[in-house]
């Protein structure tokens, strides 16, 4: 096994090298073949990793050694352990699906090979990232997963907003990986190594609240912040939806943006060793959990809401990390997964029979045309909206409970009110979709249809996994299965803390069936009102100009694009220009002039020596190089 | 061998100026070839155990202390191979031109090439000086002959301003050379040249002296106006030139002689220097973000990178000069690329403006890959060639000082907003008249821009080769002279 482990990410290296080398000349199915076929033979080497590891825990193995500077050796070299191959199977089993749902809805668009290619480098990318055993490793895939969202959030180049949108997202991630690689350099002159083995083993030499621990831990969720799209660094995942939709779904809401999640999870050795900066991740999570959500409620583009959805849930995520609770984290991770990139690929094949119609202003009443898209939406809705029993019940409800034992009730209190907006923006976006009157033209109504099976199978599947998942980590009071079977998985290489410090531990059964029941009913409510004012009654969101007071603060996203631009964009331009034009050109280069004016005359006349034939000089001069080399050698 | 790399480039030089006709190109392309395989047989043969390598020595003046002695440590193979690498690609890329006189300019090419491995190699002070100033002679006609708009003016500041710094230096060069003693003897060499022990404010001239010929060089901010009008005036073959390899005579004159000869001002004077270079990162940087002009973005682009170089080497830790040294060749090479982007869109298009460009990436697939993987390789994504580079470099001036490093970590998220924003306004959204019809890559295109793509991601993925090639003289160096 440990031979092959390379095979992994490096199988859907080669499907890009001949997808974008010869996918142009090369019938669209074998170049969807390759590109599916190396991320499905990949999923399968997980899985048999996946048997082993579980039997016999974590296999490494070492490739080459990339750079040795100084004390700094960097080796390209895997270490797969539970939490790798976990985010592993994910990786690859969501790609691979994603993958093939992308064969039938790219089927038409001129770059298909391209786009088959890029998402192929994607998975290499990913599997760089959570597959390395030092933390360069882990950035190089960090920094590769961003290039390829550029590449795919620009996919549709000719457009100019889409390429600036792509522009924003990495420039944005960029601030975030400064964060990061000074954390890196921060953790190689602490540890005098970067390799995980090495960092975690003598990290248990510091005793908590070690400043240089907190101030590692800080630097790095600042590179979380920008790839999982926290407060302040956020705003360029709702514009990253200009990718096409099976993007949108790997990248913007699978995989990629939970990078951040698994990098902390990754370094839990280190954060519980800092209650700060345990504190931190979880004040950033929270406010983005509400804030992106107040913004999903009152979005009209059907991706955008998912957007904030995404940033809104990636929030909730980094509640758990900070309380503490990092297998919650890293199970809400896979349940999210599931259900966030059925409802993307759900909402993609909704596009897909509208035409490119994204509003759902413009649409309604698809339940009938498209019916298997239709209830593998409501799964998915359902799912997130922690419907009994389904994946996002049980995530989100082991996420509260945590929160009320390690957080207290205010933060549960916050938490919850998260998760009760998700609820009602999904629901609004599910009933306004495929409920009451078809809003759309006459044309978009002739042209409605179900999408073919290769696109609806994934769905099924996804839709299946959405309804099942949650019984990978039972909890513990519920006396079914195994109960926890997820959080023991992880053991080896997770321990959760209780950021106070003391020990952890549940939740009286009794109140945590309380706290279910309570966020559970609410969850109920919030889906039969809004059935009955969307469904039943028919409302519909207002037109833009319509728009009045809070509803029109969060349809403009708290106007935060505009005033990152008067505050960061536009001071940096007109900097750009004051220092050419005064500084530079002015200030200093008149300054040289002033000098060299004088300079000048004098050089006048030295050229006066030189007024002949510059053949002659040339010539002159290379011979007498020549005729010194002539005599020293003689 | 180390003979040999300089006397290939000068005689075919004087073969060119002496045949004349439209052919000496191929001439030229041989003479770059041949030099680039005895490089690549000198590589071969290097044992990096040794001190030196090829080494090549002859009196010349020895009543003075004046020797004709070369050698070759991994520091100066590194810089041969980047010159004699990035030489042919030079050539070829100006075959895309015609001028007039061709013997004229390949004439000056070889010359400039012979002049530029003479700096690498020199085991003498003298002698090093004395290339360094040959290196300046061909580029300043090929730059006032074939440059564009306002080049004499351009030119000769550029040749005025680098030949007054060189000036300094030589007072330097010969002030320690006036303190060695060997057996009642002055001496040029070397070896007795970094004997020499200065009093601090005495090293402190001295340093200075080195400093300002280097400073303008490569250049450093506020050393830096004569360089973006330059490279935009001057003729691709001569930009390519100028920012490949001889602005890596002033970063390679820090590690080899400025430092080594006093290093006791190193002390006092690093710090600033670093704050310069420091600044220059930013502000050069900030500069490029609004740039329309192409080749001056680019320009700009290359104040900021070598900005970073020199704080690192500056900051005199193994991992800051193995990240400068390695990126060094890193730069070059991806310089050389942009700047052939820069003439292929001028020559398609008639214009370097970012605004009259867009939409490239439809008529030109190709060509935007390409494009993309030195651009890639200029931000320093990992995996290209620009990042182990960076990554050091970053880490060596962090080392150096924590607000440093943090100041010059701005490079990576400015370097992604002008590199980005330029790919995007040139390739991408929607064609126009001028760019509907944009030709694809043409078979001298896919050569070089094809070798410097591979190059890219094959340094990107093994720097470890070009790392063990100066790793022990970088050892060497870092132990003769503490600081």
């Amino acid at each position: 096994m440990q031979q092959l482990i390379p095979l992994i990410p490096f199988l859907p290296l080669i499907g890009f090298a001949i997808n974008g080398l010869f996918g142009r000349n090369m019938s669209k199915t074998l170049v969807g073949a390759i590109g599916s076929g190396t991320v499905l033979i990949s999923f399968l080497l997980s899985v048999a990793c996946f048997n082993q590891v579980s039997a016999s825990g974590p296999i490494h193995s070492v490739l080459y050694n990339f750079f040795t500077v100084d004390s700094l050796r960097v080796d390209f070299s895997f270490l797969v352990d539970q939490l790798s191959v976990w985010m592993m199977l994910i990786v690859t089993g969501v790609g691979f699906l994603i993958h093939v749902y992308s064969m039938g809805y790219m089927h038409d668009d001129e770059g298909y090979w391209k786009f088959f290619a890029y998402l192929n480098l994607f998975i290499f990318s990913m599997l760089l990232l959570v597959m390395g055993d030092n933390f360069l490793m882990l950035f190089f895939g960090w920094e590769g997963v961003g290039l390829c969202s550029y590449l795919l959030i620009g996919f549709w180049y000719h457009n100019r907003e889409y390429g600036h949108a792509a522009r924003k997202a990495f420039i944005m991630n960029r601030i975030g990986d400064l964060g990061l690689l000074l954390g890196i350099f921060l953790i190689y002159n602490t540890f005098g190594s970067i390799s995980y083995a090495d960092v975690f083993a003598s990290a248990k030499n510091f005793t908590a609240g070690d400043p240089t621990i907190t101030a590692i831990c800080i630097l790095l969720f600042i590179g979380a912040m920008g790839k999982s799209a926290q407060i302040p660094l956020y705003t360029w995942l709702p514009d990253a939806m200009a990718g096409p939709t099976p993007v949108s779904a790997l990248i913007h809401a699978a995989t990629m943006v939970t990078a951040g999640i698994y990098l902390v999870a990754r370094c839990n050795g280190l954060y519980s060793l800092s209650p700060d900066a345990l504190h931190l991740v979880a004040l950033v999570g929270l406010l983005t959990s509400i804030f992106a959500a107040l913004i999903g409620l009152r979005q009209n583009d059907i991706k955008k809401v998912l957007a904030y959805s995404t940033v809104s849930q990636l929030g909730l995520m980094f509640v758990a990390l900070g309380m503490g609770a990092y297998t919650s984290a890293m199970f809400h991770v896979t349940t999210h997964a599931f259900f966030k990139a059925l409802l993307f690929l759900g909402a993609g094949s909704v596009i897909h029979a509208m035409g490119g119609e994204q509003d759902i202003r413009n649409m309604g009443g698809l339940r009938k045309a498209l019916p298997i898209t239709f209830w593998v939406f409501l799964i998915g809705t359902f799912a997130i909206a922690g419907f009994p029993l389904m994946a996002g019940f049980f995530s989100k409800d082991e996420i509260f409970a945590n929160t009320w034992a390690a957080g207290g009730k205010l933060w549960w209190g916050f938490a919850g009110l998260g998760g009760m907006l998700t609820a009602i923006y999904m629901c609004r976006l599910l009933f306004v979709t495929f409920f009451g009157q078809f809003r759309g033209t006459e044309e978009q109504k002739h042209h409605l249809h179900e999408s073919p099976l290769v696109m609806t199978l994934p769905l099924i599947v996804l839709a299946v996994l959405s309804l099942a998942g949650g019984f990978l980590n039972i909890p513990h009071f519920m006396h079914i299965g195994t109960p926890q079977w997820l959080e023991h998985f992880f053991e080896p290489v997770v321990t959760n803390v209780n950021p106070h410090g003391g020990e952890l531990h549940h939740l009286e059964a009794s109140t945590e069936w309380s706290l279910m029941i309570f966020t559970t009913s609410l969850a109920l409510v919030v889906i039969a009102v809004s059935y009955y004012i969307y469904a039943v009654r028919g409302s519909r969101p207002v037109t833009d100009a319509e728009q009045t007071g809070l509803t029109k603060l969060f349809a403009h996203k708290f106007y935060v694009d505009e005033i990152y631009d008067t505050v960061f964009v536009r001071p940096v331009e007109r900097l750009s220009k004051l220092f050419h034009y005064y500084v530079d050109i002015w200030g200093i280069d008149g300054a040289v002039n002033g000098v060299g004016n004088g300079i000048q005359a004098l050089g006048a006349q030295f050229r006066r020596l030189q007024n002949g034939n510059i053949e002659y000089y040339l010539l002159s001069m290379v011979a007498g190089a020549i005729l010194i080399l002539l005599v020293v050698f003689l | 061998m180390s003979l040999l790399l300089i006397l290939i480039p000068l005689l075919s030089s004087l073969a060119i100026f002496a045949l004349r006709g439209a052919n000496v190109r191929y001439v030229a392309l041989a003479a770059a070839v041949a030099n680039l395989a005895v490089t690549a047989a000198a590589w071969a043969g290097f044992d990096s155990s040794a001190a030196v390598n090829h080494a090549f020595s002859a009196p010349w003046v020895p009543q003075a202390g004046i020797s004709f002695s070369l050698s070759m440590d991994g520091i100066s193979l590194l810089l041969v191979a980047l010159t004699n690498l990035l030489a042919p690609l030079i050539v070829l890329s100006s075959y895309n031109r015609s001028f007039g006189q061709d013997a004229r300019y390949y004439g000056l090419v070889l010359m400039m090439i012979g002049a530029l491995n003479g700096v690498f190699l020199a085991d003498d002070g003298l002698l090093f000086y004395i290339f360094y100033e040959l290196a300046l002679i061909p580029i300043y006609f090929i730059c006032a002959i074939w440059g564009g708009d306002d080049r004499i003016r351009v030119t000769l500041k550029f040749f005025i301003y680098t030949f007054i710094g060189s000036l300094f230096m030589l007072v330097s060069l010969l002030w320690v050379y006036m303190q060695t003693n060997v057996e009642g003897h002055h001496s040029f060499a070397w070896t007795d040249l970094v004997q020499v022990q200065l009093p601090e404010h005495t090293a402190n001239w001295v340093m200075l002296g080195f400093f300002l010929a280097f400073a303008v060089k490569m250049p450093v901010f506020p050393f830096h106006t004569w360089q973006p009008d330059t490279y935009v005036s001057a003729p691709t073959g001569g930009t390519m030139l100028l920012s490949g390899i001889m602005l890596k005579m002033g970063i390679y004159g820090v590690i080899r002689w400025m430092v080594p000869l006093a290093p006791e001002a190193m002390h006092t004077l690093a710090p600033t220097f670093i704050t310069l270079a420091v600044i220059g990162i930013v502000y050069a940087s900030i500069i490029a973000i609004k740039q329309s002009d192409l080749k001056r973005l680019i320009a700009y682009s290359s104040i900021a990178h070598v900005g970073l170089i020199a704080a690192g080497v500056l900051a005199w830790n193994k991992t800051g000069v193995q990240g400068g040294l390695i990126q060094m060749l890193n730069h070059g090479i991806n310089v050389v690329g942009l700047f052939y982007v820069v003439d292929l869109l001028e020559r398609r298009l008639g214009t370097r403006s970012l605004s009259d460009m867009g939409g490239i990436a439809k008529s030109a697939p190709r060509f935007a890959t390409l494009f993309m993987i030195i651009t890639l390789g200029a931000v320093a994504v990992p995996l290209t060639n620009g990042f182990p580079g960076e990554f050091m470099l970053l880490n060596g001036v962090w080392k150096y000082n924590f607000w440093a490093g943090l100041a010059a970590g701005f490079t990576i998220i400015f370097g992604a907003v002008y590199m980005l924003r330029a790919y995007g306004l040139a390739m991408f959204g929607t064609t126009n008249d001028n760019t509907e019809r944009f030709a694809d890559v043409e078979t001298r295109d896919w050569i070089v821009l094809g070798a410097i793509a591979a190059l890219v991601i094959l340094l990107g993925f093994f720097p470890q080769i070009v790392l063990n090639l100066t790793d022990a003289s970088v050892n060497r160096i870092l132990g003769a002279v503490q600081i």
